[in-house]
């Protein structure tokens, strides 16, 4: 499905090249669910952002569906079947909620299709259709919104960058079935960037990311126990 | 009435046929339509080009259309239309004016509107300005608006100018007596080479008087825009004004706002923002599958809504 191959990226900086990730290379393969998780500052969103074409990689190749697209564009990217959903969801002056799930959706959604979305990420659709999608939201709601954007999407691959931030704990449990029942149902290919152990058990597969580089991937048995041993003593973290 | 003035007239004031209550359509310089009701008569000027009309006290719910139309490339006009909006009444006037201009001489309509809103009057005045045309004359719009009202009463104006006016001088100027309340939202947008002022002044002289002014603006290309917006709280009151802009291409965009206060419980407010389209809306809207160019016309689209 996606394949990293020896992806780095660096940025300029006043001390000089600052190096974020470092010959990082990942095979995720079909109908997986995948979470990535790693220390604050590890890399996790940059990797998610190249994946995704929002960020172009110094070095590397990005191979979907067998398709060279490291030089393709976030549109192109985006009709090839991949969606996005970002840490810090975007504010718009004058684009309504139901606007930005019909731009999602990409043909005449009805109204009620555009509430069963809604009610999916667990807002009452009639108080929010025709809000703007600006800072008259709170975080909470704002990260739904982004969410169900992506589940209107409907596509082979969907990123979260960690989708349960600022999310109520009530809510929280049915994202988590939103999310199986893309996996399982819709048989998709979930990558969810998360810290949370709920997320991180119901995953196929576990990648650590941390200081920039690819630090393990495996079933949540393997990698869990030496996850939650504390950052003070995980040979993940600190070797 | 020809196919294009029938378009300008779609566009200017969503007109498909004759409206509904009182109208007066003006067509490149001469009256091509008039009706007036009960309680709302439009009466031509005598000395000077333009219209008077009389809206009775207590006169609830009716509406006014007044567009003005040109097609004739090279016709220059000035237009004084005066409103005497009756105490207690609720209407809402459409305006607008719409130039198509097939030639290669200036069209310039500049009109000079005054507003009398008697008290506790209720008034809505909708104006949208508009230009086509495939000539290379300009098209050219100078609207002047006076506002006087008076206790109690309340006026909203509504102006949009999204397309096809070459340069435009936009004056209002507005004074509130107690109690008086004035809204103005205004939208613009200008590209290729337009040029767009706009210029606001309120003297908010009325006990508990006030008044809010919004513009939202786009300039795109080549073209330019100033905004200025005056506010004067003489009592005490409650005013504000807010300029937010988005500038494009080699666009030049300016704003000055001024609030002098001159009554210890004058309460006012400017805020001006101008810049670009975030860099992260158009990303947000790409991973939607939009083109660059699709996500900015949603974004320009939207803020001008
Ligand atoms: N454009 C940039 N310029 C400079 N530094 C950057 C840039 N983008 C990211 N970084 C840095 O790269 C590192 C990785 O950032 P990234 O956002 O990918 O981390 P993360 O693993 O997602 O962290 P978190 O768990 O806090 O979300 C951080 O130190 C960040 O400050
Ligand atoms: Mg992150």
């Amino acid at each position: 499905m996606l394949e990293l191959r020896n992806i780095s990226f660096s940025v300029d900086s006043e001390k000089g090249k600052k190096e974020i990730l470092k010959d990082v290379s990942l095979t995720i393969d079909d109908n997986k669910f995948i979470a990535i998780t790693g220390p604050n500052g590890g890399g996790k969103s940059t990797l998610a952002k190249i994946m995704m074409g929002i960020e172009k990689p110094t070095s590397g190749q990005i191979i979907f569906n067998g398709t060279d697209i490291t030089d393709m564009s976030i549109t192109e990217r985006a009709n090839m079947g991949m969606s996005f959903a970002f840490q810090q969801p975007v504010r718009f002056k004058g684009i309504k909620v139901k606007d930005i799930i019909k731009l999602a959706a990409k043909d005449n959604l009805s109204t009620a299709g555009i509430c069963d979305y809604l009610s999916e990420v667990g807002l009452c659709a009639r108080d929010y259709i025709n809000r703007d999608v600006d800072g008259s939201l709170s975080g909470g709601e704002l990260k739904r919104i982004e969410i169900a954007t992506v589940l209107a999407r409907n596509t082979e691959l969907s990123i979260f960058d960690e989708p349960e931030a600022g999310i109520d704990l009530w809510s929280f449990k049915n994202l988590i079935k939103v999310f199986e029942k893309m996996h399982k149902e819709k048989e998709q290919t979930i990558i969810i960037i998360s810290h949370q152990e709920r997320i991180l058990n119901i995953a196929d597969e576990i990648v650590v990311i941390a200081d920039g580089t690819f630090r393990a991937k495996g079933k949540k048995d393997d990698i869990l126990p030496e996850l939650l041993k504390g950052t003070g003593g995980c040979k993940f973290y600190n070797d | 009435m020809d196919e294009i003035q029938k378009s300008l007239l779609e566009e200017i004031a969503g007109l498909h046929e004759v409206p509904a209550g009182a109208y007066n359509i003006r067509a490149n310089g001469g009256m091509a339509g008039r009706n007036t009701t009960a309680n709302i008569d439009i009466v031509t000027k005598e000395d000077k080009q333009g219209i008077d009309i009389i809206i009775k006290p207590g006169t609830k719910k009716e509406s006014i259309h007044i567009p003005v139309i040109i097609s004739e490339s090279g016709l220059t006009e000035m237009v004084y239309n005066d409103f005497y909006i009756g105490e207690d009444s609720d209407v809402v006037i459409v305006a607008g004016c719409g130039i198509h201009n097939g030639g290669d001489k200036k069209s310039q309509h500049d009109g000079i509107h005054s507003f009398f809103v008697g008290k506790n009057a209720k008034v809505k005045y909708v104006e949208k300005h508009y230009g086509k045309g495939e000539g290379t004359g300009e098209r050219i719009m100078n609207p002047t608006t006076i506002i006087e009202i008076d206790e109690g009463g309340y006026m909203e104006l509504e102006t949009v100018q999204i397309k096809g006016v070459d340069s435009t001088d936009r004056v209002t100027k507005a004074t509130l007596k107690e109690g008086a309340k004035l809204v103005v939202g205004e939208k613009l947008m200008t590209h290729g080479s337009q040029y767009a002022r706009t210029a606001f002044e309120v003297d908010l002289n009325g006990e508990s008087s006030s008044a809010k002014v919004v513009s939202r603006s786009v300039a795109k290309d080549e073209s330019s825009q100033i905004f200025l917006a005056k506010i004067n709280g003489n009592n005490k009151c409650v005013g504000h004004s807010e300029c937010d802009a988005i500038i494009m291409d080699n666009a030049k965009i300016s704003a000055i706002p001024e609030i002098n206060a001159n009554d210890l419980n004058a309460e006012l407010i400017h805020e001006a923002a101008i810049g670009k389209i975030a860099g992260e809306q158009l990303l947000k809207l790409m991973t939607l599958g939009l083109t660059e160019e699709e996500a900015e016309a949603h974004i320009v689209n939207g803020f001008l809504k």
